[in-house]
C-alpha cells in the first residue's frame, strides 16, 4: 500500500514538473527570445491559460504527501526550510507578474514585471534541480530532531551538507538547461514569427550543453549515491521510464525535415517524465537518504500514517486525478496551436 | 519571545489574516457574478452583463492575490509546525488533499477561461465557467474549514502510536461543527462581496458617475448583504455559539471575560476584561441574555473561567474577549445598516440619502475587519490547544527550525505583502476609475483594451 502511494506522489510530481516545467523554461527565455511588446505579450497568453492548474499539481502533490507520508513531509520541510521561501516567494512575485504585467499600459512597469518573470522563472528552476539533487545526495540525518539546512556548508557532498554543494548546483544548472529546452519547444509550438524563430535558434544551441551537463550529473550521481546505478538496473520499470525518456529524446532532437512543433514538445515532456520516473525508481525505496549515517535514512514505510486514510483517499483519488488530467487536456484542446492575438 | 513558537505563531497568524482578505471577496463575488451573468443571460439584461463584467476584472485581480498569499499557507504546515503535522497528518492530511485535488485543480481550470475567456467560449459557456469558479472556491473553503473545524472539535480520529489516524471519513468531514463553521464564513464572504459591491455603487452615485451601474450595485449589494448579515447571525452565528458553549465552556467564559459562574448569565456589550483581578471593569450588560444565547434558557448555569484550571485558559483572554465583542458587535451594525439602506431603497429613497450613501461608501472595509476578529476568536478561543483537547499549541511547532530563520521568513512576508498590498489597491482602483463599460477582454492578461485602458 505505501509503495503504491509512493508511485502515485512520484506520478504527481513527474506530472508537476513537467508542466510547470515548461512555462518555467518559457520565463527563463523570456527576455530573450521576446523583443518586441507584442511578442512578450504572446509569451503570457501562450502559458497564460496553463500555468496556474500547473502550479496546483505541486500544492496537490503536497496534499497527497500530507495524507500519505506525514513524516516525510515534516522531516524534510523544515530542513529544507530557507530554500523552501526562497521558492515560495519566487512562486509568489512570479504568480503577480504574468496576472498583472498586462494590466497597465506602460513601458516601465511592462519591463519591470518581465524582469520579475524572467529572473524568478530562472531561481524556481534552478532551485527545483537543487531541490531534486539534495533528495538523490540525502540530508544530515541523524538521531536528533532535523535542523534546518545552512544554504552551503563546505560545498562538499557528504556530511553535514548544506542546501548548495557542487553536485546539487550541478543539477540546479542541468534543470535550468533541460526546461530552457522544453519551454522553448513549448513557445514554438504556441508562437509564430520572430518569436517561434527564436526560440528555435536557442534552443539549437542549448543540446549540446545539455549532453554534456547529462554525462556530468550521470557521473557524479554514481560518485554521490553508488547505490542509486545498481538499483536502476536491477528494476524492471526504470528500464521501461529509461526507454520512454530515449523515446521522447528521439522525438524531441532537432532533425532537418519538418517536424510538427507539437510532437517534439510532447518529446521533451515524455524524455523530462522518463528521468524523473527512472529517479524516483533508483532511490526508492528510501524517502530520504542520510548523509552522515545510512542507518537514519527515512524509508518508506517509516514515513505513513494510518492505514485506513490512505484506503480512503484511494476511493476519491482516481476519479480526482481523471478530472485533473481532463482539465489539462481541456486546456490544451482550447488552446492548440501559435496563439491567435486580438 | 525568547520562545521560537512565538515566531511560529506570528508568522502563521500573519500570513493567514492577510490571505484571508482575499479569499473572502472570492467566494462571495463567485456567487453574485454568478448570479449577475445568470440574470443577464436569462433576461437578456445588457447593465447586468456588464456588471458582471465589471466584477470580473475585480475578481480576476483579487484571484490573482490569493492565489499568491495562498501558497505558503500549506508550505508552513511543514516548515513551521511539523511537529503538529507529524502528529495530526494522517487526519489532516486528508482534507488538504482532498481540497489540493478537487477544488484547486477545478478553480484553476475555469479561472483564466472566467477572467479572460469571454470572446472565447460565448455567454453559455461562460456562465457555465463563472459557475465552476463558484463551486471550486466553495469546496475550497469547505475542505479548509473542516480542516479547522477537526483542530476545534475532533471528531472521527483514532491515537495510533502516539499520532492521530483517520478512524471513520464521514465524522470527520461531517463534523456538526465543521458545517456550522463552514455555513458562517460562506455568509461571512458573500457580507464582504455585499458591502464591497453597495460600497462602489455608493461611491458611483455619490459622484453622479456610471448612475444605472451605481443603482444596480447598490441593489444588490444592499439586498445581498442585508440576507447574508441576517444569514451571519442567525442561525450560523447563533448556533456556533451554541457549539462553543458545548463543546469548548472554557473558551465561551474567556470570549465572555466571564469569571464567574451562575444561572441568568449576562451578556456583556461593553466592558474591560481585567485578567489579574478576574472580574470585568465598567460592564454595560443584559442580563440572562447569554444563558438564554448559550443554551436556550435562562435558568442554566454558564460556567466562568475560576471553574478550569488556568492552564486550560485560552492564552490571551483579552485579545480573545474584544475580538469576539468586535466580531459580534459589528455583524449586529451590518444588519442594522444594510435594514436601513433596503427600507430606504424599496421607498426609493436611497440614491438621493447622501447620509446612508456616504456611510455605505466607507462601511466596506468593516466587514474585513469583522472575519479577521471572528477568526482571532476562532483561533485564540482554541488555545491553549492546536487541537483541542488533545494537542498543545505549545508542542507543534518545527523544533529544528531557529526563531532567527522565523523571525527572516516573517520579514520576508511582512515586506512582500506590503508590496502586494499596495500593488492590489492601485489595480483596483484604476478599475473603479475606469469604471464598468468596458469590452471583454480579447487577449490573455490585457484587460479591455480596445477602449484606451491606459
Amino acid at each position: 500500500m505505501p509503495e503504491l502511494w509512493y508511485a502515485l506522489l512520484a506520478l504527481m510530481l513527474t506530472a508537476y514538473t513537467v508542466l510547470d516545467g515548461f512555462d518555467f523554461g518559457a520565463g527563463v527565455l523570456h527576455l530573450f527570445v521576446a523583443k518586441t511588446e507584442a511578442e512578450r505579450r504572446s509569451v503570457f497568453a501562450a502559458i497564460g491559460p496553463f500555468w496556474d492548474g500547473n502550479e496546483v499539481w505541486l500544492i496537490a502533490a503536497g496534499g497527497v504527501m500530507f495524507l500519505a507520508f506525514p513524516v516525510l513531509l515534516t522531516t524534510a520541510f523544515p530542513a529544507f526550510y530557507l530554500s523552501l521561501f526562497v521558492f515560495v516567494w519566487c512562486l509568489m512575485l512570479r504568480g503577480v507578474a504574468i496576472e498583472l504585467r498586462s494590466h497597465v499600459d506602460n513601458a516601465e512597469w511592462r519591463a519591470f514585471w518581465d524582469v520579475v518573470f524572467a529572473l524568478s522563472s530562472a531561481l524556481l528552476a534552478l532551485l527545483f534541480g537543487v531541490a531534486l539533487g539534495n533528495v538523490v545526495r540525502g540530508l544530515p540525518l541523524s538521531s536528533e530532531e532535523v535542523r534546518t539546512l545552512p544554504f552551503f556548508t563546505n560545498f562538499r557532498s557528504t556530511g553535514q551538507v548544506g542546501l548548495l554543494d557542487w553536485y546539487t548546483l550541478l543539477v540546479g544548472v542541468f534543470a535550468v538547461g533541460l526546461l530552457s529546452l522544453h519551454g522553448s519547444l513549448f513557445l514554438q509550438y504556441r508562437s509564430d514569427g520572430d518569436l517561434a524563430e527564436r526560440a528555435r535558434r536557442v534552443e539549437r544551441r542549448l543540446w549540446l550543453p545539455l549532453a554534456l551537463l547529462f554525462i556530468a550529473v550521470t557521473l557524479a550521481t554514481g560518485v554521490v549515491r553508488p547505490q542509486f546505478f545498481p538499483a536502476l538496473a536491477g528494476r524492471p520499470l526504470a528500464w521501461l521510464a529509461s526507454a520512454l525518456a530515449l523515446l521522447g529524446l528521439w522525438f524531441a532532437l532537432p532533425r532537418a525535415a519538418a517536424q510538427p512543433a507539437m510532437r517534439r514538445f510532447f518529446g521533451s515532456c515524455a524524455l523530462i517524465a522518463g528521468l524523473l520516473v527512472s529517479v524516483s525508481v533508483a532511490v526508492f525505496p528510501t524517502l530520504l537518504y542520510s548523509t552522515l549515517d545510512p542507518a537514519h535514512s527515512l524509508r518508506l514505510h517509516d514515513a505513513t500514517s494510518g492505514d485506513y486514510g490512505r484506503r480512503v483517499a484511494l476511493y476519491w483519488w482516481p476519479l480526482a486525478f481523471l478530472l485533473a488530467v481532463g482539465y489539462v487536456v481541456f486546456a490544451f484542446r482550447a488552446h492548440r496551436g501559435p496563439v491567435r492575438r486580438g | 519571545m525568547d520562545d521560537p513558537g512565538f515566531w511560529h505563531r506570528v508568522q502563521f497568524g500573519f500570513t493567514i489574516a492577510f490571505h484571508y482578505l482575499f479569499p473572502q471577496l472570492t467566494m462571495g463575488l463567485a456567487l453574485l457574478i454568478f448570479l449577475l451573468k445568470l440574470v443577464g443571460l436569462r433576461k437578456n439584461d445588457a447593465l447586468c452583463a456588464d456588471a458582471a463584467r465589471f466584477w470580473t476584472r475585480i475578481f480576476g485581480i483579487n484571484f490573482a492575490m490569493g492565489v499568491a498569499t495562498g501558497v505558503p499557507m500549506e508550505f508552513q504546515f511543514g516548515t513551521n509546525w511539523s511537529r503538529f503535522s507529524r502528529y495530526a497528518g494522517g487526519v489532516v492530511g486528508q482534507t488538504l488533499a482532498l481540497e489540493g485535488m478537487f477544488a484547486f485543480f477545478l478553480e484553476s481550470a475555469f479561472v483564466a477561461a472566467l477572467v479572460w475567456g469571454e470572446h472565447r467560449l460565448g455567454p453559455r459557456k461562460h456562465l457555465l465557467a463563472s459557475f465552476a469558479v463558484l463551486l471550486g472556491s466553495w469546496l475550497s473553503a469547505f475542505f479548509i474549514v473542516t480542516t479547522n473545524a477537526f483542530m476545534q472539535h475532533p471528531v472521527g480520529y483514532a491515537l495510533e502510536n502516539g499520532r492521530l489516524v483517520l478512524d471513520d471519513v464521514w465524522a470527520f468531514l461531517l463534523n456538526p461543527w465543521g458545517i456550522l463553521q463552514f455555513l458562517h464564513t460562506l455568509s461571512a464572504s458573500v457580507v464582504t462581496a455585499s458591502f464591497v459591491m453597495a460600497a462602489v455603487g455608493a461611491f458611483y452615485a455619490l459622484g453622479r458617475k456610471h448612475l444605472p451601474a451605481a443603482r444596480l450595485f447598490l441593489r444588490w449589494g444592499t439586498g445581498a448583504g442585508l440576507i447574508a448579515a441576517i444569514l451571519v447571525a442567525f442561525p450560523t452565528g447563533d448556533r456556533q455559539a451554541k457549539a462553543v458553549a458545548e463543546y469548548q465552556p472554557v473558551t465561551l467564559a474567556a470570549m465572555e471575560g466571564r469569571f464567574d459562574s451562575g444561572e441568568y448569565a449576562e451578556l456583556t456589550f461593553i466592558g474591560q476584561p481585567n485578567v489579574r483581578e478576574r472580574r470585568i471593569d465598567n460592564a454595560i450588560q443584559a442580563p440572562a441574555v447569554l444563558s438564554i444565547l448559550a443554551y436556550g434558557t435562562p435558568q442554566r448555569s454558564v460556567k466562568g473561567l475560576r471553574e478550569f484550571p488556568e492552564t486550560e485558559w485560552p492564552g490571551n483572554i483579552e485579545l480573545l474577549y474584544y475580538s469576539f465583542h468586535v466580531m459580534a458587535g459589528l455583524g449586529t451594525l451590518f444588519i442594522a445598516l444594510m435594514g436601513l439602506s433596503t427600507l430606504a431603497r424599496v421607498r426609493g429613497r436611497l440614491e438621493t440619502s447622501r447620509g446612508l450613501l456616504w456611510a455605505l461608501m466607507l462601511a466596506f472595509p468593516f466587514p474585513y475587519i469583522a472575519t479577521t476578529a471572528g477568526w482571532f476568536t476562532a483561533e485564540l478561543g482554541r488555545q491553549p490547544w492546536l487541537v483541542y483537547g488533545l494537542f498543545r499549541t505549545a508542542e507543534g511547532y518545527s523544533r529544528g527550525v531557529s526563531s532567527g530563520n522565523a523571525l527572516f521568513t516573517l520579514l520576508g512576508f511582512g515586506g512582500l505583502y506590503f508590496v502586494l498590498g499596495l500593488l492590489f489597491l492601485f489595480l483596483v482602483a484604476r478599475e473603479l476609475a475606469h469604471g464598468p463599460g468596458l469590452p471583454a477582454p480579447r487577449e490573455y492578461g490585457v484587460p479591455g483594451e480596445a477602449e484606451g485602458h491606459a
